[in-house]
């Protein structure tokens, strides 16, 4: 079999841009996970509805991507915190899933609303003036923008796994992960930790979403087929560490995109297949703990 | 911020019963047995059949359901594969191998059973949260596939010719059908029933209350749930079977995620872990539907608002609340 070089480097490139979002999204949904013991079914739709305000910024305010950046996930994570202060905070002494149940309804109510204002149809996002372009290194083609979509996010994977690692507000948050009521009790207000936590982690989606929608049409449906995916990397890297989030993401994706150049069939299935073998293999996933 | 509060355990988990109330309980069920099935043998003459039909195959498919979640304690978010993959096979069978109905769902229903074994072996290793994103993800599997496998004609799916005849013989028009749905959907019930107060089902629900305390008298309840699991893959499938032979047709909306959350929501609006309650969201659910129909996608926003509403006001559900209420009016006597 001859190997085509451009091809497989596009095909990689693809693939780091979607590991680039399955590590963000799947940050926030284990940074969320940890506090909250809730899976944000919402996640998606919050990286959806960040693309849209992207969108909304531009075409209603004149405001380019740049003001996106910074105000998408301030929207966001006020949205997040309301979300959290007016109906999660009733679910702590409940089962988990219904957490799931209730995020899963709130992703069902942004989806339905977004689709009857905008449609099914994806509206156009244009790359921005600066990112415009693109390098040719010889053996490929490299668009501006994407490798910025790549560095960026990955600063910002990393940039919270230091916060959360190596800074004092990261040990409030990891020591209130093992033992709240202990953490409570050395005069740390928790719950208001708690809130801010879920607004940072809807923050981080719907910053995801701004990268996302100059590379991806701005739809109503861009979130759900994705967060499934997310899921199943969470589900393989397992939820116990940062580091170990970002690494599936991206390595997830990679793999994602050599199959679609080596058997573009199993493209769409293979990170499933991966789920499954790592859960006959190795059931708390590759980075959790027991 | 654990918690004891399972989804489906009622007051009456907590407190084992007196054997009087477990006498009242057998005769509340035989009532309500003897009422739901009066009435459904009676509806073709007043509701239009075919939404009746509809409406069965959702309420055992709902039934299977709880099974799991209510009796099991384990939430899955993927049970649109074996709707939908049944429904795939029974329609092909039927169409393409020329079978007669009966043996259509039963191809339909063992392949359910095959995909259940599957993905029950791979996601019972894992519980709670992480069972139900496992389940999503296998669904997501299954969907791709139906997307992309050439028997199931992609985005059109399959459309079967006329319904042929039940055993070779009996050709299925108007109520032969309607009362083989309603048969069908009787022996799934009791069926389910009879699994849910026999022993299995007191290990089952022992399970979800506490399994740790289950693993500790000895019972593997890794078994217990694969079985489970199992049997409520089957089940479904028996549902998604029929339901493609009744409308001629088997599509992807049957193996969709929103199928999967849809029968999580007819669940949790009947009263997660009551007998009778899939059966009642199941047919508001349908009703809902086919009123609403005309609103698009305002319907999934109706949908997701009655999933907010049930987590946050009304976890019991509609006979889970008619139950609460007739035993507090029980206390006042």
């Amino acid at each position: 079999m001859s190997i085509s070089i451009p091809a497989l480097m596009g095909q990689l490139l693809i693939g780091l841009i979607n590991g680039s979002f399955y590590a963000l999204l799947s940050l926030g949904l284990a940074v969320i996970f940890g506090l909250l013991n809730i899976i944000n079914f919402t996640h998606g739709a919050q990286y959806m509805v960040g693309a849209f305000v992207a969108w909304f910024l531009l075409h209603q305010l004149g405001l380019g991507y740049w003001w996106a950046l910074l105000l998408v996930p301030i929207v966001l994570a006020a949205v997040g915190i309301l979300i959290e202060r007016l109906m999660l905070k009733h679910l702590y002494k409940l089962d988990h899933l219904y957490g799931l149940l209730l995020t899963f309804g709130l992703a069902l109510i942004l989806e339905g609303a977004f689709t009857h204002r905008f449609g099914s149809a994806g509206l156009p996002y244009s790359i921005p003036e600066r990112l415009s372009g693109g390098y040719n290194l010889g053996f490929m083609f490299l668009p501006t923008y994407r490798a910025w979509v790549i560095v960026a996010s990955l600063a910002i994977c990393l940039g919270t796994w230091f916060m959360i690692e190596r800074t004092r507000l990261g040990s409030y948050l990891r020591a209130a992960t093992e033992n709240p009521s202990m953490v409570q009790a050395f005069g740390i207000n928790v719950p208001r930790m708690v809130t801010l936590t879920y607004g940072f982690g809807v923050g981080l989606a719907g910053l995801a979403g701004v990268f996302a929608a100059p590379i991806y049409q701005v739809s109503p449906q861009m979130g759900s087929s994705l967060i499934i995916v997310v899921f199943a990397v969470v589900v393989i890297g397992g939820m116990g560490s940062i580091m170990g989030s970002i690494l599936t993401g991206f390595g997830l994706g990679i793999i994602e995109g050599l199959t679609k150049y080596f058997y573009p069939e199993a493209s769409t299935t293979v990170i499933f297949v991966i789920m499954a073998i790592v859960l006959m293999v190795r059931p708390q996933g590759l980075f959790g703990q027991r | 911020m654990a918690t004891d509060a399972k989804p489906g355990s009622t007051d009456e988990a907590a407190h084992p019963l007196a054997s009087r109330d477990e006498l009242r309980e057998a005769r509340y069920h035989r009532n309500g047995f003897i009422l739901l099935f009066a009435i459904l043998v009676v509806a073709p003459a007043v509701v239009y059949p075919l939404f009746l039909m509809q409406a069965l195959c959702f309420a055992l498919f709902a039934c299977a359901f709880n099974l799991l979640l209510g009796f099991g304690g384990l939430l899955s978010f993927g049970h649109a594969m074996f709707l939908g993959m049944a429904g795939y096979v029974s329609a092909y069978a039927a169409k393409t191998w020329g079978l007669t109905p009966e043996l259509a769902i039963l191809a339909g229903t063992a392949t359910a059973t095959a995909l259940g074994v599957v993905s029950g072996l791979i996601a019972i290793r894992r519980q709670g949260i992480y069972f139900a994103m496992i389940t999503l993800a296998l669904a997501q599997m299954v969907y791709f596939f139906c997307l992309q496998a050439p028997f199931t004609g992609g985005e059109d799916g399959i459309q079967t010719g006329p319904r042929g005849k039940l055993l070779g013989l009996l050709p299925l028009n108007g109520l032969a059908m309607y009362y083989t749905v309603f048969v069908i959907f009787a022996l799934g019930f009791f069926l389910i029933h009879r699994v849910i107060h026999s022993p299995f089902g007191q290990v089952l629900k022992a399970i979800r209350d506490n399994e740790a305390r289950a693993v500790s008298l000895g019972y593997r309840t890794e078994r217990y749930k694969l079985a489970a699991f199992i049997m409520s893959a089957a089940l479904s499938g028996l549902a998604g079977a029929t339901k493609a032979i009744v409308f001629q047709q088997a599509s992807l909306t049957d193996v969709h995620w929103t199928m999967s959350g849809e029968v999580v929501l007819m669940t949790l609006v009947g009263g997660l872990g009551t007998v009778f309650g899939p059966v009642v969201g199941a047919f508001v659910l349908v009703a809902m539907e086919s009123y609403l129909s005309e609103l698009g996608s305002w319907f999934t926003v109706a949908e997701g608002v009655i999933f907010v509403a049930c987590v946050l006001a009304f976890r019991r559900g509609i006979v889970g609340e008619l139950e609460a209420w007739l035993r507090r009016r029980r206390h006042k006597r």
